[in-house]
């Protein structure tokens, strides 16, 4: 195996790339998108420091993540829907109304 | 004597000289009303000579037994080390208080009968009548407990209880007097002037209280000589001011002039005759504490002499017939609260029993005047004379000649005005005299200021008779009046003959008050009959008498409206400040009163609405403003959301990590 600061730099990367494109993006669904991509770059991160330590627990934890994310989606894709018949569009700025 | 003298269980009576005036106002509100004026006025005065009966029965029953004894009634206060109860002090001090207030009581309560029969129409509202005799019963039965009470805290609730029916009295006809609320601005006045005596009283019931640990007379009376002196004086010159303000004594003696605005058996009954004289009952009742505290009693004395001094000066130049006798009624007071103070308790209790008969009849005989003076007011006025609605039927410029319309009321008029100016052998000489015997002996310049105040009472009570009965009637209203019936000269009748004869009460050589009086009082001083000064009071007296016709004799007395009294064009700028009383009630009202009002405003508006309604909703502003601040961070879009969670995320890592 590689030095395991390969892979928690990836890790690394492709978490603050989803993180940047959360913050950044306004299509709903790019947004769910970008969040999967912090999902698996904390898989990642999981399965280097699984292998690193010889530890299963760590791969057992990357079923449950991906199980919530998939769960996840689910829930937000059909609140999406939900919202573009009402608002007939997915711009998250759009979706400001419970303002102070 | 001894052998009228009955059971002492006769005292077990006394709580119903207060159960049955209450009973008796009872029955006034219930069915006052539908039982007609006879009705009415019958159960009210009933209701009063019922504790006048009581009164002669505890009076007999006290010859068998002169130390009287305690009755006790109710329980009342029983908290910690206080211990207060309603109880009845049966003496002969307060027998005597029960006697005068029932006994001149009853004869005012006749007499009203009529005078506010006449009142009533004069002033448009006859369903007002019984509520007059509510009132009066009230004001008996609160005299009654004040001048029974076996402690000082039941006495503050009788005086308390007759300063609210002297304020209900005399704004009885609350919507008339000038502007329409002059006479509810005059019971104001009372009240409010009886109420910063009353501060006095309670302060010193609290340094009783605190000093003593009880109120009650017989307790603390025993325990005197273990007070401190300085103790002593503090509790007697806050009684003093009490006394100031509930006997019209300087500095609150205002009231009582303004008090005329009230019906005139009122004036008679409570500014004559009893409610006045609670002060000097404190005094004397309070005789052990005075004692004790020699500087307190010179301070009562000369309050006392130079308040009769005062007040007989502005009587002089008063034209309103009551004026004139409230002023008098002050000056008399003034003497009583000097021989109280000077430590004559008989003599001064003496002039208060023989004060109340001759002022209650003069104040009477002055209504039986008024009336008929207003009866002649309103026949002129049928006869098509024009502005006699105006004509003030109380001013003695506007009367003259009454001798010969209204005999009766003259004779006892005389009578009245002579026994006050101290005419041997009526009651007024006897009294007064022992009170200046008193003074001579005790302080020579108080009984300078006395004999000139006596030279000065003779004065203008020869005055007021010259301007009333004498001479021509000055006005239509004088020239038309007309006796008034029996149910009013009646009563006055009575008070004649007991002003003439009342001397006999402490004659001296029988000094059979003095007797009386002596188990109240410890160490009672005998009083002394000293020729000289009875002489020269009498000559005094007669001398005021005798200026007085030379003044007011001649035919020509302000024969013409508008005419200057006769005093005026020798005393000049004097003269004209006893008319406007020396200005002492506008001095209270731009020293006291106006700033007061001043501060009031102030701290009304500028502080209470501008600096803590300020704070209040500044508070308010506050939060709201802070909140609006707050609320632009929730702007609903769910990015800037995400950003702050991801931002709170990197601090609490960053301080997890850099921590250790």
């Amino acid at each position: 195996m590689e030095p395991i600061i390969y892979y928690l730099a990836l890790s690394v990367i492709l978490f603050s790339m989803g993180v940047v494109g959360v913050l950044v993006r306004r299509n709903a669904i790019v947004i769910f998108m970008c969040l999967e991509m912090m999902f698996n770059a904390a898989n990642l991160a999981f399965m280097a420091f699984a292998s690193y330590y010889q530890a299963l627990d760590g791969q057992m934890f990357v079923f449950f993540v991906m199980t919530v994310a998939a769960a996840e989606v689910a829930v937000g894709l059909a609140l999406m829907v939900a919202i573009f018949r009402a608002k007939k569009s997915i711009d998250v700025d759009q979706m400001s109304s419970l303002k102070g | 004597m001894h052998l009228l003298a009955l059971d002492h269980s006769f005292f077990g009576l006394a709580p119903w000289v207060v159960l049955i005036p209450i009973i008796g106002l009872l029955l006034n509100i219930l069915v006052g009303k539908r039982l007609g004026e006879k009705g009415s006025g019958a159960i009210a005065t009933l209701a009063v000579g019922g504790p006048f009966a009581i009164a002669v029965t505890m009076a007999l029953a006290l010859l068998g037994q002169p130390e009287g004894a305690t009755v006790p009634f109710v329980q009342w206060i029983h908290i910690g080390s206080l211990q207060a109860d309603w109880a009845f002090k049966v003496d002969t001090l307060s027998v005597t208080m029960m006697l005068v207030v029932s006994g001149v009581g009853t004869l005012i309560h006749l007499y009203a009968i009529g005078y506010m029969h006449s009142d009533v129409r004069h002033n448009g509202d006859p369903g007002r009548f019984p509520r007059f005799f509510v009132y009066l019963n009230l004001f008996i039965a609160a005299m009654m407990i004040l001048v029974s009470a076996d402690n000082y805290l039941m006495l503050f609730v009788g005086w308390e209880g007759v300063g609210l029916c002297s304020y209900l009295l005399i704004g009885f006809w609350f919507e008339k007097g000038s502007g329409g609320i002059a006479n509810a601005k005059a019971a104001k006045k009372a009240f409010v002037a009886n109420r910063v005596g009353d501060f006095g009283l309670l302060i010193a019931l609290f340094i009783l209280f605190a000093t003593f640990g009880t109120f009650n007379f017989g307790d603390i009376f025993a325990n005197v000589g273990r007070a401190a002196p300085p103790v002593l004086l503090a509790i007697t010159l806050f009684m003093l001011l009490g006394v100031a303000g509930k006997s019209a004594q300087i500095p609150l003696y205002v009231w009582l002039p303004d008090a005329m605005a009230g019906p005139t058996p009122v004036s008679a009954l409570i500014h004559a005759a009893t409610m006045v004289t609670a002060g000097v009952y404190l005094v004397a009742r309070s005789s052990a504490l005075f004692m004790a505290a020699p500087t307190a009693q010179l301070v009562v004395t000369w309050v006392g002499a130079l308040t009769a001094l005062f007040a007989a000066t502005i009587a002089v130049g008063q034209n309103d017939i009551k004026k004139v006798l409230a002023y008098s009624t002050i000056s008399q007071l003034g003497f009583m609260v000097a021989a109280v103070g000077m430590g004559a308790f008989v003599a001064g209790m003496f002039h208060l029993v023989t004060h109340a008969f001759f002022k209650a009849l003069l104040f009477l005989a002055a209504g039986s005047v008024i009336l008929g003076m207003e009866h002649g007011q309103e026949k002129a006025e049928k006869g098509h004379e024009h502005g006699y609605s105006e004509l003030d039927p109380q001013d003695m410029r506007n009367m003259g000649g009454l001798r010969e319309k209204m005999p009766v009321t003259f004779w006892v008029y005389l009578i009245g005005a002579l026994a006050l100016s101290g005419i041997a052998p009526l009651a007024g000489f006897f009294s007064k005299d022992e009170i200046l015997a008193a003074a001579i002996q005790n302080n020579l310049a108080v009984f300078i200021i006395l004999l000139i105040a006596a030279f000065l009472t003779a004065f203008y009570m020869g005055r007021q008779l010259l301007l009333v009965f004498f001479g021509k009637g000055r006005s239509q209203a004088a020239n038309q009046a007309r006796e008034n019936p029996a149910l009013i000269t009646l009563p006055l009748i009575v008070l004649a003959v007991l002003s003439a004869l009342g001397g006999i009460l402490n004659f001296p050589g029988l000094n059979w008050m003095e007797k009386w009086l002596d188990p109240a009082f410890k160490n009672l001083i005998p009083g002394q009959f000293i020729l000289a000064v009875a002489a020269g009071s009498l000559a005094v007296a007669l001398l005021g008498l005798g200026t007085a016709w030379v003044f007011y004799s001649t035919r020509k007395t302000l024969a013409l409206p508008g005419q200057p009294d006769p005093l005026a064009r020798i005393l000049g700028p004097i003269y004209k400040g006893m008319e406007h009383k020396w200005w002492i009630d506008e001095l209270y009202q731009a020293v006291i009163i106006n700033p007061y009002q001043e501060l009031a405003k102030f701290l009304a508006q500028s502080f209470d609405q501008g600096l803590i309604d300020g704070i209040a909703n500044g508070l308010g502003r506050l939060t709201a403003g802070l909140s609006k601040t707050w609320a632009t961070l929730q702007n609903g879009y769910v990015r800037r959301y995400a950003l702050s969670i991801l931002a709170g995320l990197v601090v609490i890592l960053g301080y997890l990590i850099l921590r250790g």
